[in-house]
């Protein structure tokens, strides 16, 4: 997993709240594998894209401003429904390293931490307030720091974000987590003794 | 409840408020190809495949009389059927008849016990806490974590306690509880949560009716729902193939009887709802949160409390293709979908036969039952008969048309009456427009052709 320290980027602004994964990225894609050509045109698909494949202009990434952004500002419970991962495939695939919200789904939460892309939840205020500037100055840069635990506005205003210290170190070092979890074998091995004395009846019988 | 269940499973303290927390069962389905190939790219292996089980549910078509394939989903059919022999995982595949929904059949396996830990890469396994579990959906990288350790990093959730209290009026199921549930607290209202369920209403709900209830916990934003196991809960999983036996099964009944939530237990959150209040319920926009009484009108935008609101509402009933101020019951529908993890097990078509029978069909309907086991329950009580007779399509087990993933999807702009959990945009197909509803209302929309109060059709 690529590591994340920091990042100065365009961002764009989307406005809609409960922005499901489903519109991130429609089921029909979902058997497309990782990686496979145009694997970043699946992002917002439907609302992306018309029928004959011409980019609907309303679209904020389709709009020249906004068309490199790595960073998305968006509204609350963005990525909430299905617990596709493919959700934040695409989003990786498409360039963007770092979402920033008043509240995520919490699938796509987590899912965002397992594959080097930076949630950062602010209140709701200050997100309206990053989504009002990028209206305002289309293209403009935000810095989004995880050393610091910062956003730098582009009114030079800075904002900063909580970050489980757990989730911080993983994406910082980028760190494999089923690694992690091997150095604690042991541990594992002792509990499932417990586990399975105190608990007898929880291993299945065999069929 | 909740605090029993985690503090038994932690297996170690990590940094910030994270535990490794044991995994009691696995649930796999076509989804959890990609996790596999990984874990064998890097040489590991699944640590406990006794504790793992697989089924093929939302790739395979469900097509009458037969399982069919699509030459382009039958590679991922066969990955799962060839992983789960490599590792030796218990695998209800095609042509098993206990095949079917992931979340239908863990339970009718006796998988989701009380007190266990449970997780399975779909957000709706939220399903499996009816029997007081604590089960929720992962991701992909996830999977292959529980794969590889049978444990996930994870930090406790808050815990809402939501509590639903006297009796449903007539016409009025679980699902219209959840819809009702979902519309008070909003579709991000559980964000963070785990959601306990309790009240005379829960404790009155069947096993089937409380998994409906479960089920759409993340349509409210939450990973978990559950509700405390009680006879209702040991009755219907005595004798299930994989729930204990023997001294076993006592030693859990006296683990069980421990698990609730003691009182005056503290809860981060506390909603109540009155049963009498919840009539049945539709949705008319594009989250699951847009639900209302079936006796309501499309409400209209320029009410909203502020722009945001107001810019949301609009654009969903342009996609809806609906006009403020519409009495619901006015709604014409093009299709009916009964089936999905919500509302597919044997007492939702039992409600649906109930509605139908004596009537026809006027639009095309679907019945997708949850699994093998409970089409073949169906059938021998002729609930079949009865929707075949109606007009309905009787078809084999899996997601279909509740995901659309396998292909089978709505065409642009048809309008359907669905007892599926979402009616997001696109949901059912692209271009497709959903209302979600109980299988009783799916069953009454589909013989009169427009939204319809239940209570209102004679049977």
């Amino acid at each position: 997993m690529e590591p994340f320290t920091h990042l100065t980027a365009v961002a764009a602004p989307l406005d809609l709240p409960n922005v499901d994964t489903d519109r991130i990225i429609p089921a029909r894609f979902l058997r497309k594998p990782r990686g496979a050509t145009g694997y970043a045109s699946f992002l917002f698909h439907d609302v992306r894209f018309n029928a004959d494949g011409a980019e609907r202009p309303e679209f904020v990434l389709n709009q020249a401003p906004y068309r490199d952004a790595k960073i998305l500002v968006v509204a609350e419970n963005f990525g909430c429904g299905s617990s596709r991962e493919m959700a934040v495939w695409v989003l990786d695939a498409y360039g963007i390293r770092s979402v920033i919200a008043p509240s995520l789904g919490d699938i796509f939460h987590q899912n965002c931490f397992k594959n080097g892309l930076l949630p950062v939840i602010l209140s709701a205020e200050v997100v309206a307030g990053l989504r009002r500037q990028l209206h305002d100055r289309p293209g403009a840069m935000l810095g989004v720091d995880l050393e610091a635990q910062t956003v730098a506005a582009p009114d030079g205003t800075r904002h900063r974000f909580d970050i489980d210290p757990f989730r911080k170190e993983m994406l910082r070092t980028g760190r494999d987590e089923i690694g992690l979890t091997r150095e604690f074998e042991a541990r594992v091995r002792e509990f499932e003794e417990r586990h399975a004395r105190e608990m007898a009846w929880v291993t299945p019988p065999r069929r | 409840m909740f605090e029993k269940i985690w503090s038994r499973h932690v297996v170690a303290e990590g940094p910030g408020g994270h535990v490794l927390l044991y995994i009691d069962r696995h649930l796999l389905h076509e989804g959890s190809t990609s996790a596999f190939a990984r874990l064998a790219k890097h040489g590991r292996r699944v640590r406990r495949p006794d504790l793992t089980f697989a089924t093929a549910d939302h790739y395979v078509l469900t097509s009458p009389g037969s399982v069919a394939i699509d030459a382009e989903i039958r590679a991922m059919v066969e990955s799962l059927g060839q992983h789960t022999r490599e590792q030796g995982i218990v695998y209800f595949g095609v042509g098993d008849p206990r095949r079917g929904i992931v979340h239908t059949i863990g339970p009718e396996e006796g998988l989701a016990l009380p007190g266990i830990t449970l997780v399975c890469g779909d957000s709706h396994t939220a399903t499996h806490g009816a029997f007081g579990a604590l089960a929720f959906g992962i991701g992909s990288t996830e999977v292959e974590h529980v794969m590889a350790t049978q444990t996930l990093w994870q930090k406790k959730p808050r815990v809402m306690r939501v509590t639903v209290e006297g009796r449903l009026g007539a016409g009025v199921t679980a699902k219209d509880v959840i819809l009702a549930i979902i519309a008070e607290i909003s579709a991000g209202g559980g964000v963070g949560h785990a959601i306990e369920y309790a009240g005379s209403t829960m404790r009155a709900m069947s096993m089937d009716e409380r998994m409906t209830v479960c089920n759409m916990s993340i349509e409210a934003g939450a990973r978990a729902g559950m509700v405390a196991p009680d006879e209702t809960t040991f009755a219907y999983l005595e004798g299930r193939p994989f729930a204990p036996r023997g001294d076993a099964w006592g030693a859990a009944l006296a683990s069980w009887r421990a698990l609730p939530s003691d009182p005056g237990a503290p809860f981060d959150r506390e909603v109540e709802l009155a049963a009498s209040a919840i009539a049945p319920t539709v949705t008319w926009g594009t989250s699951p949160q847009d639900a209302l009484p079936i006796t309501g009108r499309v409400p209209d935008p320029a009410v909203a409390g502020d722009a945001a609101r107001r810019e949301s509402m609009e654009r969903a009933l342009a996609y809806m293709g609906l006009n403020a101020g519409t009495p619901l019951t006015e709604i014409k529908v093009d299709r009916v979908f009964i089936g999905s993890c919500t509302n597919s097990r044997l007492e939702d078509l039992r409600a649906a036969a109930r509605v139908v029978k004596g009537h026809r069909a006027v639009v095309p309907a679907w019945i997708v039952p949850g699994s093998g086991l409970v089409k073949r329950a169906a059938e021998a009580e002729g609930l079949d008969r009865v929707f075949v007779e109606a007009g309905f399509e009787w078809r084999e087990a899996g997601c279909s048309m509740c995901v659309g993933m396998n292909g089978e999807t709505a065409r642009e702009g048809e309008r359907v009456a669905s007892t599926s959990n979402r009616n997001f945009e696109g949901r059912q197909g692209k271009g497709a427009r959903t209302h979600l509803m109980s299988p009783a209302m799916a069953a009454a929309a589909a013989v009169t052709g427009r939204l319809t109060d239940v209570r209102t059709l004679a049977t």
